[in-house]
């Protein structure tokens, strides 16, 4: 949820910023502010043009975590976006579709959802050297999953996994010629503790604190 | 994971201090009486190590090879510094080795070309489209925390490699094999990290990060040590042939981990050890043969093999367990956001348009660009030359040798059949006496085919013509003719002379008027004089024309 918010804030931030520049921040319907991806929803009443429809449509989940008080605001009044720019220019044609086009799955169409035990906990925070702290980061990533877990809804018979954005573009090969190195002193500058032009490590990888030891320290921690 | 491994350890430990009791009581026993031993009690002890035995003599060693050779180029695989053996520490190192970010990989052409031109080689089918994955682990020496590699698509996959050993009864049998290669791929190399243990830290030396390196991933098709050491060799020769690697192990351009493990013929595969630190081709042949040897023993006193990794340590001769990884290392392979799809091209037909020449990499031009492969060059030496196998295989397996033997037939009338012999026996015999290369022979091959000359005109007999070689490979700078000048070996064809000397020889020894006249016998009675007259005499047999006798 959470994370799906934040790049939709910032993307319409971004917008926001760009159509006040051209057009000229006056020029806009009152009671916008337009400040860098703060507050964007106003309650300006929603110009009713046909809403665009993408092919397959974005879902979102039909039940929404308690802690999440403004986003359920938001379900409740619609999506409270200020949509009166397209107003502003008439033959702009936005690609941003002007209402939510989400339908809620249903809990019926998804997988079960992954429990993430504690053997996983000890693995991941190896693997990827996160630290999930305590319960609540478990949760947390529970909840991720589960958000993803929409991606089942969506039909790819036939379809080829795309591996790289840049599918449609050569892999540009170069001439086989040496145009760097012998920077030794800059790149040995980085490092706080260097041995006669080496650098230098500790003698392997140093094992994480095991989840006694971790609960040990964490009681002399002040928290 | 970590659970289940050491808890069949701590298992295979209770049962091997189970039978080491066992055993020792045997051996008590036996002290005691030696009747006993064949008798009550211990018969039950012998029976299941007499099953134990033909289960292990059953027991055949399975192993697969996964090399890994350093691409000879400039620069590296995905940054433009330079590729150097032995250059002050961290000197060669871009921004990109050193995973500064800001930074992003530019894939080398010749990097594409070598792995295109190793796949034809090795008869795999190059994928025309082929992508790369980022394999992630912790290492001090790879900062970027992942390595760049090709995992789901390689550049060239199910190629073969036909290689030839010394096996047979004798190990004078020129055998040939065959084993599958799964794929090539192309990935980078780590940094190098050199472990001081009395401070407890380790020194990290980047001048190796980043530097493009094929793996060629081998199926389990071999079954012993000389046939891993023969296909290593091989591999070698044939990289070192089309240029894309020097193939030299002690410097690591060509790195060598075997997988080993052992089962019962018809059963499925037993679990794997897989062998790392093997420095040279010799050890490829030792370290394997241990592992099966110590499997086979761990099995037999009715352990289990646990998947590990496992050192060579060239000075025991054994293979030390490395430090634990727990369990199986999960690397979360990730397509390269980086880098689109590597495409390689047929032929000029298949390239789009308006695409830059110095973009493509065409197959059909690589090949025909092909040198002589080692094994072809062999057939050749065989069916021009008409020398037996083993000897091809030996003039091929030298540096240089077959260009050495060529020049040789070339200034010679001899037949390429007693070149060859001589070649084998004289020539390699003193080099490889006193450890020289043939670099450094002090015959050149003119000089060897102005001595078969000399032979083949009948001046001199084939054993005065071998002291001469002996005389030229101490002195290179004296011409043939000269040398037998001095040591006065020419060929005494002249009747009178000959019956002379014999009947000095036979005055000299009238007890031996006795011994049949053959010529041997003669040689032998001039040689008795050795000790008490001068070289002369010995000469003098040598002289001998055998014929005329």
């Amino acid at each position: 949820m959470f994370p799906c918010c934040f790049i939709r804030r910032s993307f319409l931030s971004s917008v926001v910023n760009v159509r006040s520049g051209a057009s000229g921040l006056g020029a806009t319907a009152p009671g916008s502010k337009v400040t860098a991806g703060r507050r964007l929803f106003t309650s300006q009443s929603l110009h009713r043009a046909a809403p665009l429809r993408p092919t397959q449509p974005r879902c979102r989940l039909s039940e929404l975590p308690a802690n999440g008080a403004w986003s359920t605001g938001r379900r409740a009044a619609g999506c409270r976006w200020s949509s009166n720019r397209s107003s502003s220019n008439a033959d702009f044609s936005s690609k941003i579709p002007q209402f939510p086009t989400w339908e809620p799955v249903a809990e019926s169409q998804l997988p079960p959802p992954t429990k993430v035990s504690l053997d996983l906990v000890d693995k991941l925070e190896r693997l990827a050297l996160v630290d999930f702290g305590n319960q609540e980061g478990v949760n947390c990533l529970e909840k991720a999953i589960r958000f993803a877990d929409q991606l089942h809804v969506v039909n790819t018979d036939g379809v080829e996994p795309m591996d790289s954005v840049l599918e449609d573009r050569p892999l540009y090969l170069r001439e086989d010629t040496v145009r760097e190195g012998d920077c030794a002193e800059e790149l040995l500058r980085l490092s706080k503790h260097i041995v006669e032009e080496y650098f230098v490590a500790p003698p392997g990888n140093i094992p994480l604190p095991t989840r006694e030891e971790r609960s040990a320290m964490l009681k002399h921690a002040d928290f | 994971m970590a659970a289940s491994s050491s808890g069949s350890s701590t298992l295979k430990r209770t049962l091997c201090t189970f039978i080491r009791y066992r055993s020792v009581r045997c051996v008590r026993q036996c002290n005691a009486s030696i009747r006993t031993v064949c008798t009550s009690g211990s018969t039950s002890q012998l029976q299941p190590k007499i099953q134990s035995k033909g289960v292990s003599s059953q027991l055949r060693g399975v192993v697969g090879l996964e090399i890994h050779a350093q691409i000879h180029a400039t620069s590296k695989l995905f940054a433009c510094s330079r590729v150097a053996f032995c250059s002050p520490p961290n000197s060669s190192v871009a921004f990109l080795d050193a995973s500064l970010p800001g930074t992003l990989p530019v894939l080398n052409r010749r990097c594409v070309e070598a792995a295109v031109i190793t796949g034809l080689a090795l008869n795999c089918t190059i994928n025309r489209k082929s992508l790369f994955d980022r394999k992630h682990y912790f290492y001090a020496d790879m900062p970027a925390g992942y390595q760049i590699t090709q995992q789901r698509l390689p550049i060239a996959v199910n190629g073969s490699l036909i290689y030839s050993y010394f096996g047979g009864r004798k190990r004078n049998q020129v055998l040939s094999r065959c084993v599958r290669i799964k794929q090539i791929q192309l990935e980078q190399d780590s940094g190098k990290s050199l472990h001081d243990d009395q401070r407890s830290q380790t020194l990290i030396d980047l001048n190796r990060a980043g530097v493009g390196l094929m793996e060629l991933v081998m199926e389990a098709d071999m079954s012993c040590g000389d046939e891993a050491a023969a296909a290593v060799r091989e591999l070698q020769l044939i990289l070192q042939t089309l240029g894309t690697c020097q193939g030299n192990m002690s410097e690591g351009q060509l790195r060598v981990d075997a997988n080993v493990s052992v089962h019962c013929p018809g059963e499925p595969l037993g679990v794997r050890t897989e062998v790392k630190n093997i420095n040279s081709a010799r050890y490829v042949a030792r370290a394997i043969d241990y592992e099966i040897q110590r499997q086979k023993k761990v099995l037999e006193n009715g352990g289990i093999i646990v998947n590990e990794t496992r050192a060579f340590d060239s000075k025991s001769g054994t293979t030390i367990p490395m430090r634990d990884k727990e369990g199986l290392q999960d690397y979360r392979f990730m397509p390269e956001p980086n880098l689109p799809p590597l495409f390689v091209y047929e032929d000029e037909a298949s390239v789009p348009a308006g695409v830059n020449p110095t973009q493509v990499v065409m197959i059909d031009r690589l090949k025909a660009e092909l040198p002589e492969l080692p094994g072809v060059r062999r057939a050749r030496m065989v069916d021009q030359y008409k020398i037996l196998p083993e000897h091809s295989f030996t003039l091929v397996n030298e540096d240089g040798l077959t260009e050495y033997f060529e020049r040789v037939v070339r200034n010679t009338k001899a037949e390429p059949r007693k070149v060859i012999g001589w070649v084998m026996k004289e020539l390699l015999g003193n080099l490889n006496q006193q450890s020289l290369k043939l670099a450094q022979s002090p015959v050149s091959p003119e000089a060897l085919a102005d001595l078969l000359n000399v032979l083949e005109s009948g001046h001199i007999s084939s054993s005065a013509a071998k002291v001469v070689f002996q005389e030229m490979w101490k002195a290179p700078e004296k011409a043939v003719e000269q040398l037998v000048k001095e040591l006065d070996l020419g060929l005494v064809s002249d009747r009178e002379k000959l019956l002379k000397i014999c009947q000095k020889v036979v005055d000299t020894h009238p007890e031996q008027l006795n011994v049949p006249t053959t010529k041997s016998n003669l040689l032998t009675i001039g040689g008795l004089d050795l000790e008490s007259h001068t070289k002369l005499k010995w000469k003098n047999t040598l002289q001998a024309d055998p014929t005329l006798m």
